[in-house]
């Protein structure tokens, strides 16, 4: 599958078409709590919102939009029915568009990046976006891979922990600023890019109750996987879903020997 | 309910400010679900200061309490964006990892906390 955008100077083009991806998690303020059974962790009642990181890409375009940079801003999620909710909020703070690959209950548990980034793909052929931004990972699952494989699938180029969005020098690209461990790294990616939004990208808008009731008037469109054409087979199986253990509390000591002493106790020296 | 507005039409507000003043209470409530002391909370003290001042008649009196009460959005707006903005660089980022001048500068200010 080949794009190829106008190379004209961004400033002057009609704007870019960006997709943003939403994710429906639990809210981050929410203390999860492990289902008995061990099979997983408790949703039933709990409260959900848009992934932090995601709320993040959905300001961007909707900044980038503000600045001209982009025409069109399209937000896609996929999920439950309830991720209309989440695509709401996107409409909310400013998206245009929306669009919900709706999952059937008894798959989505076994949702993985893989699915999730096949169906991105397949939506990215329909809808030409010149850019698609995703938060970086999400935080409920924190895999952190669903752009990296979108870029994969689609082969494009990947800008991923995103702290800053620009047009390029000569503004035939984007030049994109990376968190990377010891400090920051910046870069020139040719368009269409895969770009996943770091928390330092940006600081989202509230989604105020006057927002949300004119959001509903924008479309949102819904499609299938069936649609789509993309197997959902899982890929894994979870064994077990378990509370970290708990620390045990530490012991102090006052000498050397004391040291010594203790870990001969514990086995751990001869 | 909110504002007694069932006295003389002589007194009595004009009734845009009555439709503004309901869709401050529900602009409010709305945001209470998020309140970290929980929305019950938010919800109980929500009403009780609307109920407090639902006697109040004169229109100019009441466009400063409605200007108060959208500060107090925007307080709100404020808090919960740095909570959040610091449980996720808590929870995501090393401890003493160097901050970059990115785009932290409103995210430095003090919490506000909830004004009568």
């Amino acid at each position: 599958y080949i794009h190829i955008i106008n190379k004209a100077d961004m400033a002057a083009s009609k704007g870019l078409k960006i997709l943003v991806g939403c994710k429906r998690v639990i809210d981050y303020a929410v203390k999860v709590r492990v289902k008995p059974d061990r099979s997983g962790v408790v949703t039933e009642g709990v409260k959900h919102s848009m992934n932090p990181f995601d709320e993040i890409a959905v300001e961007e375009a909707v900044r980038m939009k503000e600045k001209k940079l982009a025409g069109e801003a399209v937000a896609i999620s996929v999920g439950p029915p309830q991720s209309q909710e989440t695509l709401r909020t996107a409409l909310a703070m400013g998206i245009d568009r929306a669009i919900h690959v709706e999952i059937p209950l008894a798959q989505l548990e076994k949702l993985q990046p893989i699915h999730v980034s096949k169906l991105l793909a397949k939506v990215c052929e329909s809808e030409k976006p010149d850019l698609v931004i995703l938060g970086k990972q999400a935080i409920d699952d924190d895999c952190n891979q669903t752009g990296q494989m979108l870029a994969a699938l689609l082969d494009w180029p990947q800008a991923t922990f995103a702290s800053k969005i620009e047009p390029s020098q000569d503004s035939k690209q984007l030049r994109v600023t990376r968190e990377v461990d010891g400090g920051m790294e910046t870069i020139d990616v040719s368009v269409p890019a895969v770009v996943t939004s770091d928390l330092r990208l940006n600081e989202p808008r509230y989604a105020t109750l006057p927002n949300i009731m004119k959001a509903k008037k924008k479309p949102l469109a819904k499609m299938s996987p069936d649609q789509l054409g993309v197997d959902l087979q899982p890929r894994q199986e979870v064994i077990s879903v378990e509370d970290p253990p708990v620390r045990k509390a530490g012991a102090k000591v006052e000498s050397v020997e004391d040291l010594v002493g203790k870990l001969r106790e514990k086995g751990l020296v001869k | 309910k909110l504002q007694s507005s069932i006295s003389d039409p002589m007194t009595s507000p004009p009734p845009q400010l009555r439709s503004q003043v309901i869709a401050l209470y529900k602009n409010l409530l709305y945001m209470g679900r998020d309140y970290p002391k929980g929305y019950a909370y938010f919800r109980d003290r929500l009403k009780s200061v609307f109920l407090k001042n639902s006697g109040v008649k004169d229109p100019d009196q009441i466009k400063v309490l409605i200007g108060r009460g959208e500060f107090v959005i925007k307080e709100l707006e404020a808090l919960y964006m740095l909570r959040k903005y610091r449980a996720l660089k808590h929870r995501y980022y090393e401890k003493d990892e160097a901050t970059t001048s990115a785009t932290t500068s409103s995210s430095d200010k003090e919490a506000p906390t909830k004004t009568q």
